[in-house]
């Protein structure tokens, strides 16, 4: 009886460790590639680059492994440089942007009342989950109104107003104790006081979530530079990528290694934070 | 080791309130003052950065698409409902709507599904299990960009996947064109948000009591009667609100279909948003406005749903 238990339980988790390596396998896939050398590549890829017969045929690990790849990277593509520069100018103004106004915003509906607060906060709900189509012809029209059109700055401003961090670190500032913020007001701090040395100390946990959500995201920007930046040097390295042919695919591979990298780092690093930022946007407490 | 740590945040968020009602009910004049006449004002100083900025760069804006949505474009003379029912008129808009019905239809109930049975079998696996969940929250920090040279190979007409098949002495098909794209996309949609739900649904078992389930053991029950007397019925709050989220994940899916297809992939992944990104650059002004009012109205259905949800729970 035990026994049949163990065997049940040891197939229940080798099939779930199978899933859990296909989940992640396309890093693999990535690494590996970016590892092979040009001849490797192109006689594996052949048949999706179109003219050899037969089907690609992966390995797990290169033959012949090389760092020949990132070398050329490196020193032999100068725009490349420049869009991982642009990608990360723009995540980071984007995430101090948001630091800037929306702590303060979310502080402001988590810990205040006043009129019309909950329809404020009902229509900050609701922006937050449009999609990014819908708002694209009002995202158009004052962008080009400002002359935003083709600039960096009309990719930043809009996102900084994005109202998805305020309402996760929203949720994080309601759980800080009423009581806490009494006995301050009475030891005679005021509401900034309150505001700095109290609020974002206890809600550092949602401030961070926030940011690793939105690093994500923002890393991952595709659709708006794509709609608003017609100049190419502007682009980040999100859409370098589908740019490069496969008969390219030395460079295809390394790069896709390089956006990927900081993403990894900074979901290994800040797990804890998301997952805590995934819950938050759906308990309520 | 941190996966107990995120649990019991979950739980410690919500223990403070037993201990913070009575300390508020022994106080209450404290709490008077501190909510009190001029003091409230300060709230809005604290949101006026974020409001203005939320007016300039959304809301004001908007209302002007609202406005054009029943304008003429070019003279700029009200036009009523003209430019609604151009859009319901143009069979792309049809089938671009019925393909993004077809897709949460069948992604959003395969999803929940799935994750729901991961997550109660993670949730028993303990260190194992939590080393499992990060495995399948992987796929969420992948950029798209990335990915979009995987799926390439992949599903190539000469690609791994029918190299596969044709070993194993079955037919491949041209999976990025033919219906079959379809699936490519609702494949990519799962692979991505598996881990976001079970994150979510693994937060909603964790707040089932232990107890309940040992006084039903001690009462005879089996694990069928636990999961469908006990689990299920505590988990449906949760499950309104997870289906909701993982609809507004859907949207998200437009990044990979447009990398790896463009503006015009197979016609049976053609979604509102190749839709609108076409209008947009074909400056087809009023019927884009249109369609966006149409498409913020059905999402603005749905998130009034998700807040009845919301408080029902609460």
């Amino acid at each position: 009886m035990r026994k049949s238990k163990k065997i049940i339980h040891f197939i229940i988790i080798s099939f779930l460790g199978i899933l859990g390596f296909t989940a992640c396998y396309p890093v693999l896939f990535l690494l590996t590639g970016s590892l092979m050398g040009a001849v490797e590549l192109t006689d594996r890829l052949g048949p999706a680059l179109g003219g050899a017969g037969g089907y690609v045929s992966w390995r797990l690990l290169p033959v012949y492994p090389t760092l020949k790849a990132y070398v050329n990277l490196l020193i032999d593509s100068p725009e490349f440089f420049v869009m991982f520069w642009n990608s990360i100018k723009l995540t980071g103004a984007i995430l101090a942007g948001q630091l800037l106004v929306g702590v303060p915003a979310a502080w402001g509906f988590a810990k205040f009342r006043f009129p019309f607060k909950k329809a404020l906060f009902m229509v900050y709900i609701l922006l937050m989950m449009m999609p990014f189509q819908v708002m694209m012809l009002s995202n158009y029209l004052v962008l080009d109104k400002l002359h935003l059109i083709d600039t960096h700055l009309g990719i930043i401003l809009p996102a900084v107003f994005s109202t998805f961090p305020v309402f996760i670190m929203y949720r994080f500032f309601e759980s800080v104790p009423d009581a806490v913020i009494e006995s301050a007001r009475i030891d005679g701090a005021g509401n900034f006081q309150i505001f700095f040395y109290l609020g974002i100390p206890l809600g550092s946990a949602g401030i961070i979530s926030a940011m690793v959500l939105g690093f994500l995201e923002y890393w991952n920007l595709i659709e708006q530079p794509l709609t608003f930046l017609k100049t190419k040097s502007l682009w980040p390295l999100s859409l370098f990528l589908p740019n490069i042919g496969l008969n390219e695919a030395g460079i295809a591979f390394t790069t896709s290694v390089v956006v990927l990298l900081p993403a990894m780092l900074v979901f290994l690093a800040g797990q804890d934070y998301l997952e805590q930022g995934i819950v938050a946007a759906a308990v309520k407490e | 080791m941190w996966f107990r740590r995120s649990t019991s945040t979950s739980l410690s968020r919500k223990r403070p309130d037993t201990p913070m009602k009575k300390i508020k009910g022994c106080f209450p004049v404290l709490k008077r003052q501190g909510h009190g006449g001029k003091k409230e004002w300060a709230g809005i100083l604290f949101i006026l950065p974020s409001f203005i900025g939320t007016g300039i760069f959304v809301l004001i804006p908007f209302a002007d698409v609202v406005r054009r949505s029943f304008t003429e474009s070019i003279s700029g003379k009200w036009s009523g409902l003209e430019n609604y029912r151009a859009v319901f008129a143009t069979p792309a808009f049809r089938l671009a709507a019925s393909n993004t019905a077809r897709f949460t239809a069948v992604c959003i109930p395969l999803l929940i599904m799935l994750s729901l049975l991961l997550a109660i079998f993670l949730q028993r696996q303990g260190k194992a299990g939590s080393l499992l969940k990060s495995a399948f929250l992987v796929p969420m920090a992948i950029p798209v960009a990335s990915v979009v040279l995987l799926w390439r190979v992949l599903f190539d007409n000469q690609g791994i996947l029918n190299g596969m098949l044709q070993r194993l002495g079955m037919a491949g098909s041209d999976w990025m064109n033919g219906g079959t794209a379809f699936w490519v996309l609702v494949f990519s949609y799962i692979w991505r948000n598996l881990g976001y739900d079970v994150v979510l649904w693994m937060a909603g078992l964790s707040g089932i009591s232990e107890s309940i389930y040992e006084a039903a053991r001690v009462d005879g029950a089996g694990e069928w009667k636990c999961f469908w007397k006990i689990t299920l019925p505590n988990l449906l709050p949760s499950m309104f609100t997870i289906a909701v989220l993982s609809l507004l994940n859907s949207f998200k899916v437009f990044r990979e279909a447009y990398l790896v297809a463009g503006d015009y992939p197979d016609e049976s992944m053609y979604m509102l948003q190749h839709l609108l990104s076409n209008w947009f650059r074909e400056l087809s002004m009023d019927k884009m406005a249109a369609a966006s009012v149409i498409n913020g109205l059905v999402i603005f259905v749905l998130i009034l749903l998700l807040k009845k949800a919301w408080e029902k729970e609460g």
